[in-house]
């Protein structure tokens, strides 16, 4: 089975792409069977999945399949295109496969009654496909062609409700953001071609052990890293993330946990053997992450929608996967990217299972009580936040003890304590969110909630049950399976510690307590501490002014630049373009007039040509001849 | 001497000799099922030649050669003959009782195309030119109604006359030069006289009016507009890929570059030249979608000739390569073009308006099929013409390969014109154009080449690798 299924890798994302395709071309006028081919083709994606993680984890560690057959063959340009699977794929396409297959079945009753639902379907197939494309790539320009598609599903999913004014304006946002880090990435391509003449990943890695010219690397390598900051919304490229909250839910689920933003993260550790040639540039990675970390996880302390509350926390556990990334921890990081795939995707189902009860209401401050209406839901969300707090022996737990563990043991000491710090808030803003929207009294809204059918609260149950077992794979109760087979020889890899254990555990318990205590017991009044820190508080609630500051800088910048370039284009370029085409214009007129019908014509300018032809061949021998 | 080798040939002569005989005694309804039959022998015969590919032979003293390069061109015969046919299911109703000869004419002409790619000598390639042109003669004149047909027919009849008479004189002064027609024994008997030099000319002359290289086009477009569409589809996709072969044929093996004296490259690269440039100069200006496609076909012949230009591996190759998805992309922009005029009565550019609405599928196949012509990745036509114009900046020729990329750029506009009208333009009938089965079969398998050959052209390159080996 496996050594069928291997080789015939690429079918993991055909299927879905085959599903992308049927829906697009036939099926969408029967919305039904659109889901449901969906649904089915990634649940072929996933046992697929499953086989080949079954075959790799049962292989020796380090073991690496690689399939290669060459694409195109041109002088000076050799493209291959192939397949790469080692545990960090396997584990990839296990967890895309699994939160694609849940978030697709709760769509059903999350958009019952969409007109739009086959192709609601159609995209979230092409964006699987477009992710697992991604996940299996063996080279770097394979991988950037499913990027990009990536970056196209995003675009149509996050713009889905097109008719709404924001849901577009944050489709494009989210486009154009993506764009400026994708133009570092190709980039970095682009040099890493010329410098070396392969994008595979096997021969980068073994070029790069004997390159040492670090003046030219430094900067490759962070633009490299400009990709994953886009894609992973990494300071200061994350403002797309909180607005494409506007997509469908069930989309933000997806986005958030399976592809998209793990895409970037995926791709540090797969090119890690590049970043950590280049300590500059891990210092570079480690920072952006720690301070992405800090910066949304303060951010989601003030926000009140609920959805935005995740987008922020989502922020906040992306900076940490790459803090982890930067301090050489790439187990850690790839571990947390697992573990938060499954909590956070969690989260989000459960929010918008909220919002469908709560019929489209998304302010926390609305809500209240509703562990009473909805228990499925509450009880569910309760594990995936406390699986994000870190709590024991939940999955996030494990994972985020990790990455501090790395910070400490790589001698990090302020990337632990803003570690440390964030975990703390993180605990504090997702707790304080169940004690206002959760519990607390009913607001009017709540009074009619009700729990949703099982379409949408069976895959909340699978998903935190997964949530509170994932983490095992990677403690010392499963001997750190999971760091046996996904590391890297430039990694770090320190033992477990008690301390840190007990301590983390400790800054999650009170930063829960203090929730507690500010929303539920309301000891200290919210208002109070509002009040006291208006001025940190208005800055927080408006993240930073950094939408503002952008908006300011295009303002000044782009459109001051965009007017002297269109009087350029306007009287320069086109002019000059003018100019061109009238004289093409004129040219084929007056071509069009030598063919008038009359066959003597045509004969007549055969023979010319013949004769033509004849005299310079004729001079030509005369003048070898002479 | 082994004759099984030419099982190919045989096998479609027969089919066209049984179709001729039967179709005169079928009454009306057995003569539909003769097209049926004789489509599914033509698809057998291609399985047949597919799997008889490698094999070689020599007769008659070299008078006749069975290689891969022949095959290689015999199995693209085959292939355009059948989506030409299945294609023309529909419009080949027009022909009432005459259409059981038209499939036979049409099995012949690729007969003809066959002899014509396989010929050793040049009586042989002559005879295998004759029986393809005068085939061809008949089909476009086909329409008897119509008098544009006729028109075009008997013009076709004058001109093509014409290129024989210059294409025997060019092979007889040659002949009087070296005392062979055997091609593969010319390029040891060459001296260099004037009289051989006016004989290679004139040959050039002779094969470009088949290829309708400028200045020998002129009959082209009257004859594209005029002749039955089916007719015109194989003329451009058929006619000028067994002229390309013939030419590919005649100037790497009896005049190979670099051991004669004579550089007939770059008299081929100032046609080229001419050609891509006039060609899509004029086809800017029409209105007509098939007079649009037989100019776009006269700039194309002048991107395959930049293949034979270079005469190196990239550009023969290229000239392969194209030659192969031509039919693909061609044949489908034709047979849109034929839904089109069997719906609308008309190929004029106003006919496509709204065809995006009216029939999705057939205006996304046109639209595919042009950019491909266009070469715009990841259509077939972009890898054709990365290896043709890369074939000619190896060999030297940078300023031509310039040329073909600018006109290239040129011709997107009059492309995009069409699929402009298809996708903005309105029209007043909302009905979706009906099409029969083997036209859709024709359309997706245009479709599947254009896109699947662009997207994967190793399996294609590897193939016309093998076929052009024994030139280099």
């Amino acid at each position: 089975m496996f050594e069928f299924i291997l080789p015939n890798a690429w079918l993991i994302p055909l299927v879905p792409v085959l599903a992308f395709a049927l829906i697009g071309l036939f099926l969408h006028r029967w919305p039904k069977i659109s889901a449901a081919l969906s649904i089915f083709s990634i649940a072929i994606a996933f046992i697929l999945a499953l086989v080949i993680a079954g075959g790799v984890f049962s292989a020796p560690a380090g073991t690496v399949y690689e399939f290669s057959t060459r694409w195109l063959d041109m002088p000076g340009l050799q493209v291959d295109m192939g397949l790469l699977i080692d545990a960090l794929t396997a584990v990839m396409l296990l967890v895309v496969t699994t939160v694609a297959l849940l978030v697709q079945i709760y769509s059903l009753g999350y958009m019952k009654g969409d007109p739009g639902i086959a192709s609601y379907y159609a995209y979230q197939s092409l964006f699987a496909a477009s992710m697992l494309g991604l996940v299996i790539a063996n080279n770097l320009g394979q991988m950037f062609v499913f990027w990009e598609l990536v970056g196209i599903c995003s675009y149509l999913l996050i713009g889905f409700w097109f008719g709404k004014y924001s849901a577009r304006n944050a489709a494009i946002k989210a486009f154009i953001t993506n764009r400026v880090g994708d133009f570092g990435f190709l980039l970095a391509i682009l040099f890493l071609q010329i410098m070396f003449g392969t994008l595979n990943f096997g021969e980068l890695s073994d070029s790069m052990a004997g390159f040492t010219n670090m003046t030219i690397l430094i900067p490759v390598a962070i633009l490299l890293f400009c990709g994953p900051i886009g894609k992973s919304a990494q300071f200061p490229l994350h403002v797309w993330l909180p607005d494409a909250m506007e997509g469908p839910t069930p989309v933000s689920a997806l986005i958030h946990a399976a592809t998209m933003v793990a895409a970037g993260v995926y791709l540090v550790a797969r090119a890690f053997f590049i970043f950590s040639a280049v300590p500059q540039a891990m210092t570079v990675i480690a920072v952006i992450g720690g301070f992405t970390a800090l910066f949304a996880a303060t951010i989601a302390l003030t926000q009140n929608d609920i959805k935005r509350i995740l987008a922020y926390s989502t922020l906040s556990q992306l900076g940490y996967m790459m803090m982890a990334m930067g301090i050489g921890a790439m187990t850690a990081g790839m571990f947390h990217l697992m573990t938060h795939a499954f909590f956070k995707s969690l989260l989000f189902l459960g929010a918008g299972s909220v919002i469908v009860a709560m019929h489209e209401e998304q302010d926390i401050w609305k809500m209240g009580g509703l562990y009473k209406k909805m228990p499925i839901t509450t009880w569910t969300f309760i594990i995936g936040a406390l699986a994000l707090s870190g709590i024991p022996p939940l999955s996030g737990f494990w994972s985020k003890d990790e990455i501090l563990l790395g910070a400490l043991a790589s001698g990090h000491i302020g990337l632990y304590i803003i570690g440390a710090f964030v975990a703390f808030l993180t605990a504090l803003y997702m707790f304080r969110l169940i004690f206002v929207a959760f519990f607390g009294s009913n607001k009017a809204g709540a009074e009619k909630a009700q729990e949703n059918s099982a379409v949408m609260t069976v895959p909340l149950i699978i998903l935190a049950a997964i949530s509170v077992v994932a983490g095992l794979v990677n403690s010392p109760l499963m001997h750190n399976a999971f760091g046996h087979y996904i590391n890297s020889p430039a990694g770090i890899e320190p033992h477990p510690s008690l301390i840190i254990m007990i301590s983390s555990t400790v800054i999650a318990l009170a930063g829960i307590a203090m929730a507690w205590l500010i929303y539920q017991k309301q000891v200290i009044s919210a208002e109070d501490l509002k009040y006291r820190f208006e001025g940190i508080y208005k800055v927080l609630y408006h993240k930073y002014y950094i939408d503002e500051i952008y908006a300011w800088l295009g303002a000044r910048l782009v459109d001051g630049m965009a007017k002297v370039l269109y009087w350029f284009d306007i009287y320069v370029v086109n002019g000059f373009i003018n100019a061109i085409a009238y004289v093409t214009a004129i040219t084929g007129e007056v071509l069009k007039f030598t063919e008038d019908g009359q066959v003597q014509t045509y004969a007549l300018y055969m023979f010319a040509g013949i004769v033509l032809l004849l005299v310079s061949a004729l001079y030509a021998v005369y003048t070898v001849l002479i | 001497m082994d004759f099984s080798l030419l099982t190919t040939e045989i096998l479609v002569a027969l089919i066209g000799l049984l179709v001729l005989v039967v179709g005169l005694v079928l009454p009306d309804r057995g003569k539909q099922l003769v097209g049926k039959l004789s489509l599914l022998a033509l698809a057998i015969v291609l399985v047949y030649a597919l799997i008889a590919f490698p094999r070689e032979a020599s007769y008659f003293n070299g008078i006749y050669q069975v290689d891969v390069f022949g095959n290689y061109f015999k199995i693209l015969f085959l292939i355009a003959g059948i989506l030409v046919m299945l294609s023309a299911s529909k419009y080949i109703k027009r022909f009432a009782a005459k259409s059981s000869e038209f499939y036979g004419l049409m099995i012949l002409a690729t007969l003809g195309m066959m002899v014509l790619s396989a010929s050793g000598d040049f009586i042989t390639m002559y005879i295998g030119l004759e029986l393809m042109t005068i085939s061809f003669y008949i089909l476009t004149a086909y329409l008897q109604s119509d008098k544009r047909s006729s028109e075009a027919g008997l013009k076709y009849l004058i001109l093509g006359a014409i290129s024989s008479a210059v294409l025997l004189f060019g092979m007889s002064l040659v002949y009087a030069m070296t005392g062979t027609t055997i091609i593969s024994e010319i390029a040891g008997a060459w001296t260099m006289q004037p009289a051989m030099a006016a004989g290679l000319v004139m040959i050039i002359a002779g094969f470009a009016f088949k290829i309708s290289v400028i200045p020998f086009h002129m009959w082209a477009p009257d004859i594209y507009q005029g002749a039955p569409i089916p007719v015109t589809t194989y003329l451009a996709v058929g006619s000028k890929a067994a002229a390309f072969a013939a030419l590919v044929r005649v100037f790497m093996l009896a005049f190979p570059p670099g051991s004669i004296s004579f550089n007939w490259n770059i008299i081929l690269a100032v046609l080229a030249v001419l050609t891509m440039v006039i060609g899509n100069l004029i086809a800017l200006t029409q209105k007509n979608v098939k007079r649009l496609l037989a100019y776009s076909s006269i700039a194309q012949a002048g991107y395959i000739l930049v293949g034979l230009v270079a005469a190196n591996t990239y550009g023969l190759k290229g000239v392969l390569f194209y030659a192969m998805l031509y039919v693909f992309s061609n044949t489908g922009a034709f047979a849109v073009a034929t839904a089109v005029e069997v719906d609308a009565g008309s190929t004029d550019i106003d006919a496509f308006n709204g065809l995006a609405k009216r029939s999705p599928m057939l205006a996304a196949i046109m639209t595919v099929c042009m950019l491909s012509l266009a070469g715009i990745p990841p259509m077939a036509g972009f890898v054709g013409k990365f290896y043709l114009f890369s074939g000619a900046i190896q060999a030297g020729y940078l300023w031509v390969a310039i040329i073909g990329l600018v006109m290239s750029m040129v011709s997107v506009y009059y492309y995009l014109g069409v699929a402009k009208a298809m996708y903005i333009g309105v029209s007043i009938d909302e009905n979706p154009i009906k099409l029969d089965v083997p036209a859709q079969m024709a359309l997706w398998a245009c479709l599947a080449g254009t896109l699947l050959i662009g997207i994967y052209p190793g399996p294609l390159s590897n193939f016309v690798q093998t076929a052009i080996s024994m030139f280099l």
